[in-house]
């Protein structure tokens, strides 16, 4: 089941953008469906604008490019002002306030934001504070979403987050997390690590974001730790991003071999660093194999996972998959899920989640109507 | 250019279940791609003066209309509308695949169609001049709407009000005029002179009662490319035995009562409010209480003779 298909037109586009300006108007239609469902429209209106060429596509595609311009544009504005209320609502809890993931690319002004549309706003706080935290966001307005005793349980003693938060008001998201990997997860980068070498974001005091090397090692375990691949190649196109962006920086890769292990995550690592050179043509200094190595798997595994994440990683549309894209998809949610608990406590967590929510929920209900008047 | 009326009813289902039709509605062309007669039906009789591009060129919004393979193609059978492969709305009864399609048409504008300042408003021009007539469901939009287009105005929408950033000019996306409950049997008597006035077999939908659709006129359909003027906006209200009244209303007023009804306002930020800004500081703005069509056509034939 080796992909023996051309690379997908998302994929190519940036990959090598300087085929942009030679697609014909059809490819143009396929590029821009398929961007549009990996979530990667926005992005593409950058690309092409940093490159100068948005005056040299066909017009209908750059109507529909404008049509995601402004609302990437306005989703930019939105997550400045909701920076600033949360860092408010934060005021009197001691600790920074660290943004992780698209808030932290948008924020921080770095080329992974542009057009990175996302719903929620992540943080990373002292896990000693989290009770401190969740009270002040509670205090101004910001309150839980999951109500249902198992839920709670799930993420309190579980997860390496609070339960998701949601404004009142604004119906914004924020998820309040502790850790990067879930408790239960085999590895644990330590968060005091993380947040000790976070950087304060320029003209924003009192707004850190985490250190370029941790950023990366974040990005990679978010999308190699993860079971959701919807928006793989969106995850990928930021790696490779942030890697172009910050692989200049004296340092740069010798720090991350070295963060790597000091985190346990060398192998999100070697994979990221595999797959956006593979997909997307990240170009790798001789330093990088150095940081890449330490992680690689045994050529078993390694060959199963290429087989796996060349399918995953690609847009979820129709034009994009083969007879496997779906097995590919199932295998990484699997892989997902046993990695982000030990075998006994997933099958148990699956258990209930099949079968004992929908009846708590159902008898929730029943209740609410029995009180109604 | 070829229309949906030089395609006869079989070669048009034919297209439509093989590579699909694509549709142009003012600026914006449609990819459909269907095998449900009903729908096929409804886009012979509604859509009969609209331009048809080959099945290969560029469109901006791609929807699927089938049955599903499930247990409902048989049994209380029902039709699944998909925006690309995603599902837009719950699925329907089969025998609302023609609404649906005319709802899947307008949320694929508002939610996508940003470039545009959007109104949820009807709109229709005379000389050039543009009457927008915004209001939530109920008002007698629709009906006042259908009545003025077949009175001497030309249909730019029924539902879509979009106005261009560069020119604050409106650009027309003249589709068929949805008439609910009552207002179907109203409209028919009110223009039953008229041969062109051809409606859709009212449905019963759960969502919104009784269902009809109304042709836009061929002339509104043939001058799609001409864009109008904003001048007037008027907040209509249908009541029962109320006497035909006009009042001015304050720009400010007019201002935000536009922006609660516009689809994209707070999206586009300060762009968006200047656009409303200057649109309405050059237009007059009335709230207009009517319970006779040809009342109502009488004070609007006198604002088209405004200077």
């Amino acid at each position: 089941m080796t992909r023996t298909s051309p690379l997908p037109l998302a994929v190519r586009a940036f990959r090598e953008p300087q085929c942009l300006t030679g697609l014909t108007p059809a490819e143009w239609q396929l590029l821009l469906r398929q961007c549009s469902k990996a979530n990667l429209d926005a992005r593409l209106y950058y690309l092409l604008r940093q490159r100068g060429e948005l005056a040299a596509i066909p017009p209908q595609a750059r109507e529909l490019l404008e049509w995601v311009h402004v609302i990437a544009e306005r989703h930019a504005q939105a997550v400045h002002w909701e920076v600033r209320q949360i860092l408010a609502a934060l005021r009197g809890t001691r600790g920074p306030l660290i943004l992780l993931k698209g808030a932290a690319y948008t924020t921080a002004q770095l080329p992974s934001g542009l057009g990175r549309l996302y719903s929620d706003i992540d943080i990373l706080v002292d896990e000693a504070l989290l009770p401190d935290v969740e009270t002040a966001l509670m205090l101004h307005g910001w309150h839980a979403t999951h109500h249902d005793a198992y839920d709670q349980r799930y993420y309190r003693e579980w997860m390496h987050e609070l339960p998701p938060m949601q404004h009142i008001h604004r119906q914004t998201a924020i998820d309040v997390h502790h850790a990067i990997l879930p408790r239960t997860a085999p590895a644990h980068p330590d968060p005091q690590q993380l947040r000790a070498g976070a950087v304060a974001v320029p003209g924003m005091d009192g707004v850190y974001v985490l250190a370029p090397e941790d950023m990366v090692l974040h990005s990679a375990t978010h999308l190699f730790f993860d079971g959701e691949c919807d928006h793989g190649l969106r995850d990928l196109v930021d790696l490779d991003a942030l890697l172009r962006h910050f692989s200049g920086r004296p340092g740069f890769w010798e720090g991350l071999a070295t963060r790597a292990v000091q985190l346990q995550l060398t192998r999100p690592l070697f994979y990221a660093l595999r797959y956006t050179e593979r997909l997307l043509g990240t170009p790798l200094p001789p330093q990088a194999a150095a940081a890449r190595e330490v992680g690689r798997p045994n050529p078993v595994l390694l060959a199963l996972m290429d087989r796996l994440y060349q399918r995953a990683l690609m847009p979820v549309h129709a034009s994009c998959d083969d007879r496997w894209s779906g097995t590919a998809r199932f295998m990484i949610y699997l892989r997902g899920n046993w990695l982000r608990m030990p075998p006994l406590l997933l099958a148990r967590h699956l258990f209930h989640k099949a079968f004992l929510s929908p009846k708590d929920k159902a008898a929730s209900e029943a209740e609410t109507e029995l009180d109604r008047p | 250019m070829l229309t949906v009326a030089h395609l006869t009813r079989a070669e048009l289902g034919a297209r439509l279940a093989r590579d699909g039709i694509v549709l142009q509605t003012g600026g914006f062309l449609v990819h459909l791609h269907s095998s449900v007669p009903a729908l096929a039906d409804g886009i012979a009789l509604m859509y009969r003066d609209y331009p048809l591009h080959p099945p290969g060129a560029f469109a901006h919004f791609r929807l699927t209309l089938h049955r599903p393979a499930s247990l409902r193609r048989w049994y209380r059978p029902q039709v699944h509308m998909r925006f690309d492969g995603e599902a837009l709305f719950k699925p329907l009864p089969l025998a609302h695949a023609f609404p649906m399609l005319e709802w899947g048409l307008n949320w694929c504008v508002a939610n996508r169609a940003h470039r545009y300042l959007m109104i949820h408003a009807a709109v229709l021009e005379r000389g050039g001049r543009a009457v927008i007539l915004p209001a939530p469901p109920g008002s007698g939009k629709s009906t006042l709407c259908a009545a003025l287009a077949y009175r001497g105005w030309r249909l730019l929408s029924d539902e879509l009000t979009l106005i261009r950033p560069e020119d604050g000019l409106i650009e027309p996306v003249p589709r068929p005029v949805s008439l609910k409950n009552a207002s179907i049997d109203v409209m028919r008597s009110y223009l039953a002179d008229s041969d062109h006035a051809v409606f859709t077999v009212p449905v019963d939908t759960t969502l919104k009662g009784l269902v009809a659709h109304l042709r836009a006129p061929a002339d509104a359909v043939a001058r799609s490319s001409e864009s109008a003027r904003p001048a007037w906006i008027v907040f209509p209200r249908y009541q029962a035995g109320a006497p035909s009244t006009l009042e001015a209303l304050p720009p400010a007023h007019t201002h935000m009562d536009l922006a609660k009804n516009a689809f994209n306002y707070s999206l586009l930020g300060a762009r968006g409010f200047d656009m409303l800004a200057d649109m309405v500081g050059n237009a007059r703005g009335y709230r207009y209480t009517y319970s006779k069509l040809d009342e109502a056509i009488a004070v609007f034939d006198q604002l088209a003779a405004q200077p």
